[in-house]
């Protein structure tokens, strides 16, 4: 237990010495998307910690609670909405009832006339539903699209999109679920990578729904976090720096960042509190039993797929609110900046790190990583150029520079070479 | 009629006909490693990106000593050092990193999540040395026929062209296939690896060396790896990220046809080519030949958009997956 307190001291220590040498801009900042990333990891942590399901899906999870955004707080685009809306609705609509109706068929039919009748449906579905579908999305993208080309939202309050987010994030993930749980391991990391990349790649290219690569601006910030250039307007603030001494643009922007870590700080204790509760309860000992050994757990009475399923729906929910946190704070969606190496692939090593199947653990190396991440793509280029400090200025020096942020890459994947064999455990083993 | 069948040919068999053999080759190699060694190679994307970076680098070096094949694209001279370099360092890291799992039984998905970290090591390596930016390295003879000789020749409207770049993937792809199956089918190391691969237990027991075996399945895995990414570099162009993004259609192309089954790999690598070319391909052009000019269509007739490809892949999987469950042909 000492040890625990004194590796989190350890970890706060790391982001008072970015505060005092650096800035505590940088650090705060560092430290609000440190905390996302604990949320993701106790995420990640249920799925493989409690249940043994390694999934590669997390960025797909993550961009799904960033469209929460988008969908639940954008401004509303009525001209956009009036040109194809209603039609658009009725061909998603018309869209999960051609599957439904294939699944219907599978189970009712059997034989030859079981597998032409789910074609027919598929394929004569897929082409109706275009033909739906087209003009309405033609005539939203064709409204303005300099600014908008997109739908638009409802409207409402950021804080609304957060539990949005972890619906449509679990919703995806019963889906796939329901698909891939039943196969062997290895088979759901490739099923669960290949699911992240067509979310993306949806979020990409249906322009109508969230602008795709020309990005969405604008999303507005959750309840309490007020915008730096109202508060450097804001008589009662400006007094108050005065009064303090502070400087009044450094001073808004550290409040701002203050509040955001406030608000995330307090959701992320209560996950923590939540998770804990589900881990040393039968429920979650039961989980332990499935993952340690299913034969057994199966044969004692217990549905292996359907808690597997569970547990994967609520992972990917925890995932998924992160990442609408995440695109709230950023105040924007930019799906080029999902990449599964940040959002799959890092969450990963966050978690075996801090300790696999311990949600402390999981919380220590979201933070610690999180900190890791964003410090060497700064100091990574000022360290290679100590570095690099006896070669003649050149060619092969410049490069050497350029290529600094990609150390991380390298650093990152020998952490977790270096953990899984001299310490599988982490650094917080599980009890 | 004609010129619908040529532009069917053009557009249709002949790109998939090349996506298919780079995918194929790609797929062999991670079929091997899941037959020997029991998992599924993460890292594997990321080793075509590394080897087919040596490659470039070769190549450069070679094209500035003036160094050329003629005809040929230089990267096939510089392709046996990139093989070369490639395989020193996979085999570094299997006596490094794997082999401790394997000596200890560890779980295969335990195995699954260290490949991955060999992957960032390799992903960072690549964009440190290379950068992350796209390249290309193609030289040599741009096409074999082109598709204004194809019309002369035939008098028709809708030309045939074969790039030389194609036509070197096909014939690489069916070479290193012939070979892979004669080492395979003939050799005794081959017939070890086969034996091992089907069970493991029963090949220890009659004295086959199992590190000797995992020693010959990383090369030729690294070896296919590297080839199959200089073919799809210059064919296509080389770019970090999209060859960390080919591990989908290639882990699809060796599930479909069964995972430790070559045959299988082979098989799969088309079936997800064709797929995906088919799908996002715009039909419109094969339409107008075939329609009369008033049922002319006047949308491009596109499935789906080229940015969904790896949804075809996908879907392909999942399909192959739920309903026969070991692939085509029958795999592990």
């Amino acid at each position: 237990m000492h040890r625990n307190v004194m590796l989190f001291a350890g970890v706060g220590l790391l982001f008072v010495l970015t505060g005092l040498m650096q800035s505590w801009n940088l650090s705060l900042q560092i430290f609000n998307i440190g905390i996302l990333s604990a949320i993701m990891a106790l995420g990640v942590n249920m799925q493989w910690g409690y249940a043994g399901l390694f999934s590669t899906g997390i960025m797909g999870s993550v961009a799904l609670g960033g469209l929460a955004v988008v969908v639940v707080s954008a401004q509303p685009v009525p001209e956009a909405w009036a040109a194809g809306g209603p039609r658009l609705l009725l061909s998603l609509a018309f869209g999960l009832a051609v599957i439904a109706a294939a699944v219907a068929a599978y189970r009712r039919l059997a034989g030859h006339a079981r597998n032409w009748t789910v074609a027919a449906i598929l394929v004569g579905g897929f082409f109706a539903y275009r033909a739906i579908y087209d003009p309405a999305v033609t005539a939203i993208e064709a409204f303005n699209p300099a600014v908008y080309g997109n739908i638009g939202g409802f409207g409402l309050p950021s804080l609304l999109s957060w539990p949005v987010g972890a619906l449509f994030a679990g919703v995806a993930a019963w889906a796939i679920g329901k698909v891939a749980l039943g196969l062997r391991s290895d088979y759901l990391a490739i099923a669960t990578l290949g699911i992240a990349e067509i979310v993306l790649a949806v979020m990409k290219n249906e322009d109508w729904l969230s602008r795709g690569v020309k990005n969405l601006v604008g999303l507005p910030r959750p309840w309490p976090v007020p915008y730096e250039v109202d508060l450097q307007k804001s008589p009662e603030f400006i007094g108050w720096a005065q009064s303090w001494g502070f400087e009044l643009i450094t001073s808004s922007t550290i409040l701002v960042k203050l509040l955001y870590m406030l608000i995330f700080g307090l959701v992320l204790l209560a996950l923590i509190w939540v998770s804990e509760r589900m881990l040393n309860s039968p429920w979650g000992r039961m989980m332990r039993a499935i993952r340690d050994n299913e034969v057994s757990a199966a044969a004692m009475g217990k549905n292996v797929t359907a808690r597997h399923l569970q547990i994967f729906i609520i992972g990917s929910a925890v995932v998924g609110m992160a990442g609408a946190m995440l695109t709230s704070m950023e105040g924007q969606l930019t799906p080029g900046n999902y990449s599964p190496l940040r959002f799959t692939f890092l969450i990963w090593v966050m978690v075996i790190v801090g300790g696999s199947g311990n949600n402390w653990g999981a919380v220590l190396g979201g933070l610690l990583l999180g900190w890791l991440w964003l410090i060497v793509e700064n100091a990574g280029p000022v360290f290679m150029g100590y570095l690099t400090y006896p070669l003649p200025a050149g060619a092969l020096k410049a490069h050497l520079i350029d290529a600094a942020p990609h150390l991380r890459l390298v650093t990152l994947g020998a952490v977790l070479l270096l953990v899984l064999r001299f310490s599988p455990k982490g650094l917080i083993p599980e009890k | 009629m004609l010129n619908a069948l040529v532009a069917f040919l053009n557009f249709v068999v002949v790109p998939g006909f090349a996506y298919g053999s780079q995918l194929a080759l790609g797929a062999l190699g991670l079929t091997l490693v899941f037959g020997i060694l029991r998992f599924s190679n993460f890292a594997h994307g990321d080793t075509m990106a590394f080897g087919t970076m040596w490659v470039i680098l070769i190549t450069w070096w070679f094209q500035s000593m003036g160094i050329s094949a003629g005809p040929l694209p230089t990267a096939l001279l510089a392709l046996p050092f990139g093989i070369a370099i490639t395989c020193a360092f996979v085999l570094a890291t299997d006596r490094v990193v794997y082999r401790f799992y394997r000596q200890k039984k560890a779980a295969s998905i335990i195995l699954v999540i260290v490949s991955t970290g060999v992957m960032f090591i390799l992903n960072g390596l690549t964009r440190m040395i290379i950068g992350p930016e796209e390249q290309s390295f193609a030289d040599g003879g741009r096409f074999v026929m082109t598709a204004q000789q194809f019309k002369d020749m035939t008098g028709l409207q809708e030309g045939l062209a074969i790039k030389s770049t194609t036509a070197i993937t096909v014939v690489m792809a069916a070479v290193c296939v012939g070979l892979l199956f004669w080492f395979l089918q003939k050799t005794r190391t081959g017939k070890s690896m086969r034996a091992f691969s089907d069970n493991e237990d029963l090949a220890l027991l009659s004295g086959i060396n199992p590190e000797k075996v995992v020693m010959v399945t990383w090369i030729i895995a690294t070896a296919l790896a590297v080839i199959a990414g200089t073919l799809y570099g210059i064919d296509k162009s080389f770019r970090p990220f999209i060859y960390f993004q080919l591990l989908l259609p290639i882990a699809a192309a060796a599930v479909v046809g069964g995972l430790g089954n070559p045959l299988g790999a082979i098989a799969g690598g088309f079936v997800i080519a064709f797929s995906e070319v088919f799908v996002t391909y715009a039909w419109k052009k094969v339409v107008l030949y075939l329609a009369s000019v008033d049922l002319a269509p006047t949308q491009l007739l596109q499935l789906l958009s080229t940015d969904y490809k790896f949804a075809v892949s996908f879907s392909i999987l999942i399909i192959v997956l739920l309903f026969m469950p070991t692939g085509i042909f029958k795999g592990k």
